[in-house]
Formats: structure tokens, sequence, C-alpha cells
């Protein structure tokens, strides 16, 4: 049974560290003149050297880009069914010691529906179903449910909740589902153990496999991530990039695309142990997607309306707009919910929208179908 | 009067150029790029549709009926089913029931599926389509689906997006040698030149998105490739010379018969 797991043991921290301070300018040349980039190619974008280098690494991402996706952004909502959490994972607001006050809730069917004939009429039709850690609140059987009722209003219909087994991931590629999204957080071991005290999602290999499990089971679209902050950028951004290859290789039906969310605020009294400031950020990113010529680049609303503008034409290919990280956010619920995150952008989908024609790019509402399930 | 239209399934059209609507960075290019073209067949990705809400602002805004025919691709779909049923939908939302069969399981190259794209034209054929399969250069698979009646084939030049020209030119030329319906050479082409090399073979047209919708001028950019594709018909028409490795005397074989 291969597993992603055995390659990532070929590439522990010392030699990691090892291959992107080996890096000189002339592998970053190359990885700026070669048709592929491969590993030495990556590591040399992810070191120092490439720092003077970005504008060049730019135009070259764009180009590649362009030439994949065309000059198009998709866009899609994120819609929390829940906010109930088992874990207790120190950098998140929900996390089940959390100390705040707000409320957790879980949707019944009558508020999804709310919450998606609200984003429908926003003009979404892709829409990503969040949970916290929460199989008890929501289980196989009512993430079903919802991805269900979910594809009456969206032809695409993802999921970025707790890891599941095989045959819960197939229950919902059953119910209509077509993406996972599942993010490793940190791919170091030693800080993903320091950070999730409690729950299920304490165990690495079930998590680190789970995306592939997904693929497995008949999803078409897995999104890969890491919270960027938790560890060394670099290092978290190499073992990504690893992580997505090998589901391009093991998945090759699934379409394979990456996010690289930025932990910006912590609930206290956590502190963001690694910043990642702009610069870094971007030079990640650009690093991916020259390594990753296909992969999906997607960008979430943790980053201002500002930075999200300059991060369009880099390669970005997936946004999501006019967000709410709180479980009825949309028609149902207030702010005496919990959110998950604070949003830094708050324009509504149209503004988003309208940035991204600005930036010369066309926004893509539909790009997904329901004659791509059985039961449309 | 065009003494050279192509003729797909028993109809005309003026324009060997056929044009992609994928990649365009507004509908606005969009639009220029079609008139420029002359293209009167146009593709669009059938998932990017709304077919409930067909009259909304988007690609099929761009095509004006009168002088262009909408051909649904099926892009997105991983078997013959999901194909079939994007077709049917299609037809079923008033759209003619023409449809390219683009069955790609593999997001990254978008290299179509030849099982698939045969068991899906064998259907849509019986059901009165007039299927128009995107497929790897691959002879036999030409004959295969002519036989079971496709109205033309369409074998890609080099993958999806890579503006790489007629990597597959080896092959094309055989299945254009072998062919009994019309040949339009897909994906890949990067280049007018490119357009002109697949036209001067001696295929019956071309199809191109990704090099339109990618240059800083779609319109002018597709208004080259219309002038490429028809230089490259004209010269195949006019009896291209065949190259030579050396200068040669006119009759180097049989010259010496003449005395």
């Amino acid at each position: 049974m291969t597993s992603f797991f055995d390659e990532l043991q070929s590439w522990p921290e010392a030699r990691v560290a090892a291959f992107i301070d080996a890096a000189r300018r002339e592998d970053v040349d190359a990885a700026l003149a070669a048709e592929t980039c491969g590993l030495r190619e990556f590591a040399a974008l992810l070191s120092e050297r490439a720092r003077d280098r970005l504008e060049d690494v730019a135009q070259k991402a764009q180009r590649l880009t362009r030439g994949h996706f065309g000059r198009t952004i998709g866009l899609y909502a994120p819609l929390y069914l829940s906010n109930v959490c088992g874990s207790d994972c120190v950098y998140c607001w929900f996390a089940a010691k959390s100390r705040a006050n707000a409320a957790r809730v879980t949707l019944d069917d009558a508020a999804i529906r709310d919450e998606c004939e609200a984003l429908a009429a926003r003009g979404f039709d892709s829409v990503l179903l969040l949970t916290g850690e929460a199989p008890g609140a929501v289980p196989v059987e009512r993430l079903a449910n919802a991805v269900a009722i979910a594809r009456q209003y969206f032809s695409s219909v993802s999921v970025e909740i707790y890891a599941l087994d095989t045959e819960g991931y197939r229950r919902l590629c059953g119910a209509g589902l077509d993406g996972v999204t599942l993010y490793m957080e940190t791919y170091d071991p030693a800080t993903y153990e320091r950070v999730h005290l409690a729950g299920k999602k304490r165990d690495y290999r079930y998590r680190l496999d789970a995306i592939e499990r997904a693929g497995m089971a008949g999803a078409r679209r897995l999104n890969a991530g890491a919270l960027f902050g938790l560890y060394n950028w670099r290092l978290d951004a190499f073992w990504l990039g690893l992580h997505a290859r090998y589901l391009q290789r093991r998945c090759w039906r699934s379409a394979v695309a990456v996010s690289f969310p930025r932990l910006r605020h912590a609930p206290e009294p956590f502190a963001v142990p690694c910043p990642v400031n702009d610069a870094g950020l971007v030079q990640l990113m650009l690093a991916l997607r020259l390594f990753l010529p296909e992969a999906g680049l997607t960008l979430s609303t943790r980053e201002p309306a500002a930075l999200r503008d300059r991060l369009i034409p880099l390669g970005v290919t997936l946004m999501s707009a006019g967000s709410s990280t709180r479980p009825g956010g949309y028609a149902t619920h207030g702010s005496e919910i919990l959110e998950q995150f604070a949003i830094e952008d708050a324009r509504p989908p149209e503004a988003v929208a309208a940035a991204i024609r600005r930036a010369g790019y066309d926004p893509v509402w539909k790009d997904f179908d329901r004659a791509f399930h059985r039961e449309a | 009067m065009n003494d050279d239209p192509l003729v797909i399934a028993g109809r005309s059209f003026g324009s060997r150029l056929m044009i992609g609507t994928g990649k365009f960075p507004s509908a606005q290019a969009l639009r220029e790029a079609i008139a420029a073209s002359g293209a009167e067949i146009v593709t669009v990705a059938l998932r990017r549709v709304d077919l409930d809400k067909p009259g909304e602002e988007g690609i099929l805004q761009a095509i004006d009926p009168a002088k262009q025919l909408l051909l649904p691709n099926t892009s997105g779909a991983r078997d013959a089913d999901e194909a079939v049923r994007l077709a049917k939908l299609a037809r079923a939302a008033g759209i003619a029931p023409w449809v390219k069969l683009e069955l790609t399981p593999e997001p990254r190259y978008l290299l179509p599926d030849p099982i698939e794209t045969l068991r899906a034209a064998e259907i849509l054929v019986r059901e009165g389509f007039v299927v128009l399969p995107y497929i790897q250069a691959d002879p036999i698979l030409a004959k295969r689906l002519e036989e079971i009646g496709v109205a033309a084939v369409m074998p890609l030049g080099a993958p999806i997006g890579s503006n790489r020209g007629l990597r597959t030119r080896d092959m094309v030329r055989i299945i254009i040698e072998q062919a009994g319906v019309p040949v339009v050479v897909d994906a890949g082409l990067g280049a007018p030149s490119h357009a002109a090399e697949a036209m001067e073979l001696g295929a019956d047209a071309v199809l191109v998105n990704t090099a339109l919708a990618d240059a800083a001028n779609p319109g002018a950019m597709a208004k080259a490739f219309a002038m490429a594709t028809e230089a490259g018909r004209m010269a195949y028409r006019a009896g291209l010379a065949q190259t030579r490795d050396a200068a040669e005397a006119s009759s180097p074989l049989t010259g010496f018969l003449n005395g």
C-alpha cells in the first residue's frame, strides 16, 4: 500500500534544508530557463538565491498559468455547516478549549438551504462545505446529506472537513461531491504534535494520507495546503510541493490544487511561530507555480484585499469572495456565532469580480456541470 | 462564391478556422477574436454554460447564430457516460445536436481517452448527434471512429495549451491520407505558421484557442491565424513542390531516354 508518507520519510528536514541552502544562482537561472522544473530547481526557487529574481519568476509564473488556465479566475464561496470542534488546535478560534464566548451551532437542513440560496443568489456555482473536527456533530451521513442539498444549488460541491476513511469519501462522492480540500497545516511532525492537542486530528499519518484516500475514492479535485506561519515556510512549501506532485501521479484522474493560507493572527496566548511576510508568501506561491505548472492555486480571504488583487496575475486560479467563516453567516446567524477566523477581504463577490476584471482576467462562476455526476 | 467550402455533415462553411472560446480574459476580447477570425464554427465548453440560464451574459453571447455554428464540447468529462449526459442536456436545452467530444480524464495534459471517446461516439452517433471527436493523432482510432459514423476527426497537434505546433505531424499526415471524413487539427497550434503547416499538409480545418486567448491582442492574432489558414489551404490546392535535399537535374533518372 503506497503512501506519501514513504516519500516524505526520504525528505527529512535536514535533507530539505541542505538542499535549499545548497541552491546557487545558476539553479535559479535553470529554473527560469527549463521547460520543466525538477526538485533542484524548486528548492532554488524557495531559497534566498531567488529573492532578488522574483520579477523574472513572476513573469514565468504568469505565462505558465495563462497557458494552462487562460486568463480566468474561478470564484467559490465557503459555507460552514458547523463550528463544533473536538480538536484543540492552538492556532484556531474553533479550538475545543477556545476562550471565545460566541456560540457553537450546527446547521439543520433548512438553514443549509437558506445559506445555499443566499450564495446562489450572489452568483456562486461552486461551494466549499466546511466543518470543524466534529464527527459527532456532523457524521458522514449528515455530510452526505449536506452535499446532496448543496448539489441542488451548485454545479460544484467540495468539502473541507475532518479527515475521513476511504469509505467515507466514497459515500460523499456518491452523494455528488467533486472536491476535497484538506490542509496538512504543517508537515513538520514535531510542530504538528505541538499545535494539535486533542482529537483524531492528532494522528499525523491519518491526516497525511486522507487526501490521497479521497482521490482514490473518486474525488476529482484535490486541494492540498499548509498553514504558513506554523513552521519554516521554505520547508513546508517544499513538502507541500512534493505532496501535490505525489497526488498528481497517484490520483491521476484528479485535478490537484494547492493553497497557501497564511497564519497572521492567532488566539491568545498562541503567537505565530514563524511569521511569513508578503515577500515570502509571494516567493513560495511562485515557486509552487513553476514546480507544478498545471496545479490550481487557491487564494482564501485570509489575505487583505489589496494583496489579493496583486496576487491575481501571479498564478492564482481560484478565489473565495464575500466569505463568512461562521455557520449561517450568509442568511441565518450573526456575530453571536463563533467564526473560524476574521475575514481580511470583506468585499462582496461582485467587487472581487470587478477587481479580477481590472487585473485583465475573466471571473468564472461556473466551471463544472451536474452532468459530471451520475445523479444528473 | 466560395469554390472550396469546408463540408461537415452536409453543411458548408466558408472558413476553415475554428475558434475555441475558453481562456479569454473577457467577453469583449472573445467577440473581437471571433469577428476578426471569420470563423463559422465556434466551440464552447458546456461546463462553462448554465443551460438553465442561457440568456445570461457569458460565452454564448459572443456567438452570433446567424454567422457561427455553436459547437458545444464536453471538456471536463472523464468518461463516456458524463460526455453523453452533457451532450443530451445541451440538446434538451435547445442547442443544435452537434458535439465536439472532449474526453480528458487526466487534468494536467488534457489528453483524450481513446476508449471512452469511442464509446461516447458510438452512443451519440446512434442518438442522432453530429459527432466530432478530439483524439490523439492515432490513425487507427481515426478509422474506427469514421466507421461508426463520426462527422469529422480532430487529431491534436500537441497537448492543449502547449502552443508547440504540429508535433504529431507524421501521424496527422497518415490520418489525412486515409480519412474519408474531414480532418480538423485541434490543440497545440500556437502560431499562425502552425496553422498554415497543418493546412499545407492537407488538413481540412484547424481549431485554435489558447494562442488567441493568450495573445496581447486576440483580435489581431485571430486575423493572422485566419490568413495563415487560408494561405496554407491555397498552397495545398496549388500543389506544393516536394522538398529535395540537394539540387537535381530535372530528369535525373530517365533523362538518358531523351537522347
